[in-house]
């Protein structure tokens, strides 16, 4: 196939070949990570902005350090320090970056769609870096590329994600990425986080721990966000951590060869005990080293001659 | 005007005593397989680079460390096709630091996938020399590159194409000389 995506917003329209090419693409890439010299000069003269609405370290410099991999010139602009503070509007910000002419922004947003919304009016290419509850497409695609370099494959294998459900745009990124793919993906969590129409995206969902976690080849732990605590959706963390936390008894009920994975950042001692997040099955550092590959996968496709076309 | 048709230009018999000279021709140069290192180039070059590991541990009897590399990320038109192009692998698992690089690539034709090469090699390490060794020269440089082993000088012109099949068995391996099609604008 022939790579003809101009933006990557959503893995909800990415047909699997499409995924299988960025993984192809993200395996080439991670052969220069393995290099002295972690360089290639493929993306020389093109600029991508980290453009960043939203607190975040490490898929911003997870984005940077790709863009650099790729001799790209990378910008950060973060909203904190920037005029949105002085009152801009998402698009007059947009707007003024792209006058700068960047090739691709990389959007990150507390709001459903932001994303989509600035595919449409500026003329550059968009990665979606995480739009509210909605999606993270390059996490969907990492998170499929770690397991398939765990396992070897996708299909048939029962993935538990446990936790935040509710507000996790991870999860809805990897119902597509690895459902699509074939895998049997059970979703756990308190009822108040695990809204039951997810099982129309063709998840299972159970409030039991132990059922979600039984012979799974994957264990993904979510992030508990501690700020959510004030809207009580859970009467106390401790309670939260004995009922959904990932401690060795429950995790031995998995299959015996199962991985963790988290996407970070961890609440050590909260969703996952201290020693499972230090142990041989865990894939969350490989996770991080995964991103870096699929980012520079994605930012490689997207700078391609797109410039010839418009 | 000739009909524009395939012609062959060596079969598997004749590569093979091409590529057999152009091994002694390296060892000649070389003095000796010592230090010597092959990559070939994805993917034209990689089975070629194979055949003359093989032919060096028939003549010398030692291995010779031999590798690959793609040059799609070192391509000097990669924001001007119109899509990206697939990626494919490199592997170069050995040192090349002081080493007598060989380049194997199965046509030379701009010069500019070697110029692709040399820079990809340059980033795995500092190798004493490289060299460069093709089985065809079919002519047309756009950059002041020569190769050091020729198998063949096939002189073209510019619409022809020249097909080194080496994908399947080697009885199967023959170069293809595809006279100008009209069809292929250049």
């Amino acid at each position: 196939m022939q790579w003809r995506r101009r933006h990557v917003l959503g893995l909800a329209d990415f047909r699997v070949e499409e995924m299988e090419f960025v993984i192809d693409t993200a395996r080439s890439m991670e052969e220069v990570l393995t290099r002295d010299i972690k360089k290639v000069p493929a993306l020389r003269g093109k600029t991508a902005v980290n453009l960043f609405f939203e607190a975040s370290t490490r898929t911003r410099t997870s984005f940077e350090i790709a863009g650099k991999r790729l001799s790209a010139d990378v910008v950060n602009f973060s909203a904190a320090t920037s005029s949105v503070t002085k009152g801009e509007t998402l698009l007059d910000t947009a707007r003024n970056i792209e006058a700068m002419k960047p090739n691709i922004l990389v959007v990150r947003h507390p709001a459903s769609g932001a994303p989509h919304f600035l595919s449409q009016h500026v003329s550059c290419s968009i990665i979606n870096a995480g739009d509210g509850a909605n999606e993270h497409p390059s996490q969907g695609l990492l998170d499929l590329y770690t397991i398939l370099k765990a396992k070897g494959k996708v299909s048939g294998l029962k993935i538990a994600i446990i936790g935040d459900i509710l507000h996790s745009r991870v999860v809805r990124s990897n119902l597509h990425s690895l459902g699509r793919m074939g895998a049997k993906l059970w979703l756990c969590g308190p009822s108040t986080l695990v809204p039951k129409e997810m099982e129309r995206a063709g998840a299972r969902v159970t409030y039991d721990m132990r059922e979600a976690v039984r012979d799974a080849d994957v264990v993904m732990m979510l992030r508990i966000q501690l700020e959510r605590q004030k809207t009580a959706y859970f009467p106390s963390l401790r309670e939260y951590s004995r009922m959904f936390g990932l401690s060795r008894a429950v995790f031995s009920l998995a299959k015996e060869d199962a991985v963790i994975m988290h996407p970070g950042p961890i609440n050590r001692g909260v969703e996952l005990s201290d020693d499972l997040a230090d142990s041989a099955q865990s894939r969350i550092l490989n996770q991080v080293e995964s991103g870096v590959a699929v980012r520079m996968a994605l930012l490689y496709l997207l700078a391609g001659g797109h410039d010839a076309a418009h | 005007m000739k009909k524009p048709g395939k012609k062959v230009i060596l079969d598997s018999k004749g590569m093979e005593r091409v590529l057999s000279r152009l091994t002694h021709e390296i060892l000649e140069k070389n003095k000796g397989a010592e230090d010597l290192a092959l990559v070939g180039i994805w993917s034209g070059g990689v089975p070629l680079s194979k055949f003359i590991q093989e032919k060096i541990r028939a003549i010398e009897g030692v291995e010779v460390p031999a590798g690959f590399v793609d040059i799609t990320l070192y391509r000097d038109d990669l924001s001007r096709a119109g899509y990206q192009p697939r990626l494919k692998r490199t592997e170069i698992p050995f040192s090349i630091d002081e080493k007598k690089v060989i380049l194997v690539d199965d046509v030379l034709f701009t010069g500019r996938t070697i110029r692709a090469a040399m820079d990809a090699l340059i980033d795995f390490g500092r190798p004493k020399n490289i060299q460069l060794a093709v089985l065809i020269d079919r002519g047309h440089r756009e950059l002041p590159i020569r190769a050091d082993y020729v198998g063949r000088n096939v002189p073209t012109s510019r619409s022809e194409t020249v097909d080194v099949m080496v994908q399947g068995g080697r009885e199967e391996w023959k170069v293809v000389l595809n006279e100008a099609a009209p069809a292929r604008g250049e």
